[in-house]
Formats: C-alpha cells, structure tokens, sequence
C-alpha cells in the first residue's frame, strides 16, 4: 500500500511538470511544422513570460488587488500579451529576414536573440532568483497519518487543469478554424498556399505568437510551482520541452503533449527511485533510445514523398 | 487579358527567361507547348509573381502586376494548378477547397464547393477523405477544383496531363473546354502538345527560353516544325 501510495506520488508530480513541458514543447513542434527550423529563442519567451506574470502579480499586491482569481487573471493576461508580441518579434528580427537563406542562418540570429533576451532580462531584473509567491496552497492528502501520503496541491490540479484546458483549445482551433486550416495547409506546401492568394508571413507569425502565449502560460504556472524564477530559467525547461517535443515527434502537436508527458514522468520516476540527479541522464538517454528505434519521433511522420 | 511583355527571369544568376511576350485574351484557351526545360513553367510562375520577373512586364487585365506580392496576384482573379498539383495531403478534399476558397463568405464556398462537386462527381464521394490518398487523377481534380473555388477570371494550368492514364487525360481537357464556356480564360501549359493545340485557339511554342512560334493551334498542329518537334513527325 505504501509503495503504492508512493509510485501514484511521484506519477502526479511527473504529469504536473510533464504537462507544463508539453505547454512549451507545442511553440517548438508548431515552428518547427511549420518553417522547418527551430526556434531556439523560445525558452527565453517562456521565462519572459514568467517574469511579466510576476511583475504583474507583485504590481498588482502594490495597489491592493488581493482577490486570488482576478490576480491570476489579470497576471496571465499580461504575461500572454507580452509574451506573444515577443514571439512575434522573434520571427519578425531573427527569422523573417534570412527565410530561405542557408538553414544555419536563422538557427545562429536565434540563438542570437536568446542570448540577447537572456541577458537583457539580467541587466533589468537581477540575476539573483526572485520569489514567487505561492498564490494557491494546500491541497489533498490521502494515506494513513503516521506513514507515507500522497498529496495533490491545489496548485497541480491547477497546472493540470490549465494544460488541459489550453491544449483543448489548440486542438479544436487547429482543427476546426479557418486560420488552424491555414496553419496546417502552411505546413504541409507553404509555396501552394501563397499561390492560393494566403499570406503566409502572417500564418507564420500566427504560429509564432501562438507558441509564446501557450509558454507564457506555462511560465506563470512553473514560476507558481517552483517559486522562484531567475534568468536562466527558460534556458533548462526550453531544453527539456524541446526534448519533449523531439521525443514526440517534432511538427506533430499530438506529439509534444505525449512527449512533455512521458518526459515529466520519466524524470519523476527516476528522482523518486533512482536520485534527482539521474533523472536529466535518464530522460535524454530515453531521447537516444526512442530516436534510435523511431527517428521521427512517437509520433512523427516521415517526410510526405512529394510527386 | 493577360500580357507579358519581354519578359527576363533569372534563378540566380542564371537567366531562364530571355525576353518572352505573350498575350492571353478574354475568353481564349492558349497553350504554351516547349520541351523540358525550355523554361514553361517558370514563365507561369513569372505571372504569379515567384520568381519576379527581373524585367519586363506583366499585365493582368490592364493592371501592372509585375513587382506585386504573390499572395496579392492570387488575390486578383487569377489561380494556378501547379505542376505535380500540389493538393495538401494531409487535408481532407473538403478542406483543400476551402483552403481554395480562403477569402470568400460562407455562402460563397458553399456555393462553389456544390459547382466544384458538379463538375467532378468523384470529388463529392471522397469530400472527407485525405487528399494524400487518393489517385493522381483523382488529386488533379482536386487541384482543379480548388483553383476554382477561388471564383478565378483566369485560370492557368501546369501541365495537368502528367503522370495520368490515357482516359483520365481524355476527361481533365474535357473539363478544360468546359472552363472556357464558363467564360474563364485558360492559360494551358503541355508537353502533351497534341491534345493541347486540339483544344487552344491560339499556341505558343517555348524553345530555351524564346518564344519561337505562335500562331493559332490548329495552323502549329499543321506545322511540320512543330510536327518534327513536338508531335512525334
């Protein structure tokens, strides 16, 4: 019962945080299905959106707004706005110019740019760690007192539900509206569809935009979780969503989910089983094993043969 | 209706365009017959405007469209059904018309998806199915029928008779005379030079890059230049 009770524990950390890395993982896999190429400023986008969220919220303590809901709200909004028109200038500086240059070109004026935010965000902030405050404590215990209890904060439920309700979103927008059609007829012939009268800057940029909100919210959900953020702090879990979204199958958005959620697991399990400091040998270690049987990813498909 | 004026179009530093001069008018099938890499389709991708022309000019019903964005041409009354057709795979054949239909209401779609439909009955029975599954026929029609869905005053075709069976052939330039008595001009581009000068009231025939004859299709399929070259002797 105990090792039960133990294994269910370290299961609900590892979808809380998988399903954070899966937020991130969708800006990755939606560029990459879309341009071919990856946006390697994305992490910085997640952790600029982290530190709206909590300007936002620290700002808002100031003026004395101190009803939870509203505060979330109002943080979210500000960090997504922020956020988004960051991607947007991501790809209007570091991507838009050199298109159809040299495949190296826009993967170095990306780094590039993340170098640049990264630093940025030292010079204005600190580079010291900034608390976030716990806004959403306690939670669910279950177990006998005197032994091993799993709990569930209110605070995973909230990532989990978040997630859910995001990736919920995006799959019925993709799907069902007219601009998801047209990010998915991008993908699949950018050229035919410009020849079809779309502008297809504007799909791209869409794509960009939407992959920096859906990590701004992320970013205000991991700052929440771990409660403290720093300027680095889009430079790990940028690395680990892109290995999520790799894992999965990199352009397949059913992919990053998948692939933020066994990676989540996966380090979960190993920092519960093993020790915490296996669990990053672990999870890119599952990367070369999944890579190495399926190149494409989980889910990946391989290239379309065009006739 | 649509003019080129001594068109030059570079692919780096390579020209393959070296001063061409075309004229469609309103209503007219033309056809433009040339060997591989006598440079046909890159003379219709001049008039969508990817590449640009490096210069000369393009006129689209009066209208100089030569530096203008290809999604803007698009935009303008004309489609294209490219070479190798080009269907988004991975949409339905319901969804690649409406990706044809990008900028029309609701009802206008509907519309013309029902004209479409009528047009190629086949493509009403697959609607939901993924175009990247069906036969390249099948995937033709598609191409056409999403050009259309555009409400086009032009329409120009890329080799719409590659790759395809001897009936399906037959079909797709029965529909092609079906276009013109809709009143849309048809700019045809063939290697099939036969079929294509039966159908064209006029002909162009494109040799590295020049035009080298025009006249009417019936006066080029009695040519025996264009006999020797293009139809077999």
């Amino acid at each position: 019962m105990q090792d039960l009770l133990y294994f269910i524990q370290q299961l609900i950390n590892g979808l809380t945080i998988g399903s954070a890395y899966a937020l991130i993982a969708i800006g990755y896999t939606m560029v990459y299905g879309i341009i071919g190429m990856i946006n390697f400023a994305h992490g910085e986008v997640y952790m600029i959106g982290a530190y709206t969220a909590l300007i936002t919220i620290t700002g808002l303590a100031t003026l004395g707004v101190a009803w939870l809901p509203l505060v979330l709200l109002i943080a979210l909004i500000c960090a997504v706005i922020v956020a988004s028109s960051m991607g947007w200038a991501v790809e209007r500086i570091a991507y838009r110019p050199v298109r159809g240059r040299h495949r190296l070109i826009p993967l170095i004026s990306a780094i590039g740019m993340s170098i640049f935010l990264q630093n940025y965000v030292h010079l204005a902030q600190g580079s010291r760690n900034m608390g976030f405050p716990l806004l959403i404590e306690g939670g669910f215990r279950f177990g006998a007192e005197d032994s091993f209890q799993t709990s569930i904060s209110y605070m995973q439920i909230t990532i989990f539900i978040t997630t859910l309700i995001c990736m919920t979103a995006l799959s019925l927008f993709i799907a069902r509206s007219r601009t998801g059609r047209a990010c998915r007829a991008v993908s699949q012939d950018l050229g035919m569809s410009n020849l079809l009268g779309i502008d297809t800057n504007k799909i791209i940029a869409a794509t960009f935009v939407i992959g920096a909100a859906l990590a701004a919210v992320a970013g205000l959900l991991l700052g929440m979780y771990y409660g403290s953020i720093d300027p680095l702090f889009g430079f790990i879990a940028g690395l680990k969503a892109f290995t999520a979204a790799v894992l999965g199958g990199i352009g397949s958005i059913p992919g990053a989910m998948l692939g933020g959620l066994i990676l989540g697991v996966s380090e979960s399990m190993t920092s519960g089983y093993l020790s915490g400091e296996y669990k990053d040998v672990v999870s890119f270690g599952l990367l070369i094993l999944i890579l190495l049987f399926k190149p494409t990813g989980l889910l990946g498909k391989p290239e379309v043969e065009k006739i | 209706m649509l003019l080129l004026e001594d068109i030059h179009t570079h692919y780096g530093k390579i020209e393959a365009l070296h001063g061409v001069s075309v004229e469609v008018k309103k209503g007219e099938i033309v056809s433009l017959i040339g060997a591989n890499g006598a440079g046909k389709t890159t003379l219709l991708m001049t008039v969508c405007g990817s590449p640009q022309a490096t210069s000369g000019r393009v006129v689209l019903e009066g209208r100089d469209i030569t530096r203008d964005k290809t999604s803007d041409i698009m935009r303008s009354g004309i489609a294209i059904v490219p070479e190798g057709r080009r269907v988004f795979p991975g949409l339905t054949v319901e969804e690649n018309l409406h990706m044809g239909g990008f900028f029309n209401t609701k009802a206008e779609i509907r519309k013309s998806q029902q004209h479409v439909y009528g047009l190629f009955p086949r493509l009403k029975e697959r609607e939901h199915q993924r175009a990247g599954t069906m036969s390249g026929g099948e995937q033709q029609m598609l191409a056409i029928g999403r050009a259309l869905m555009t409400k086009p005053r032009m329409i120009i075709l890329d080799e719409p008779s590659l790759g395809l069976a001897p009936l399906i052939i037959k079909q797709i330039f029965e529909i092609i005379g079906h276009l013109r008595e809709e009143g849309i001009t048809v700019f045809l581009v063939e290697q099939n030079a036969h079929q294509a000068l039966h159908l064209a009231d006029r002909g162009y025939v494109l040799e590295n890059g020049l035009i080298r004859l025009q006249d009417t299709g019936a006066n080029l399929l009695a040519n025996p230049d264009v006999q020797n070259a293009y139809l077999g002797g």
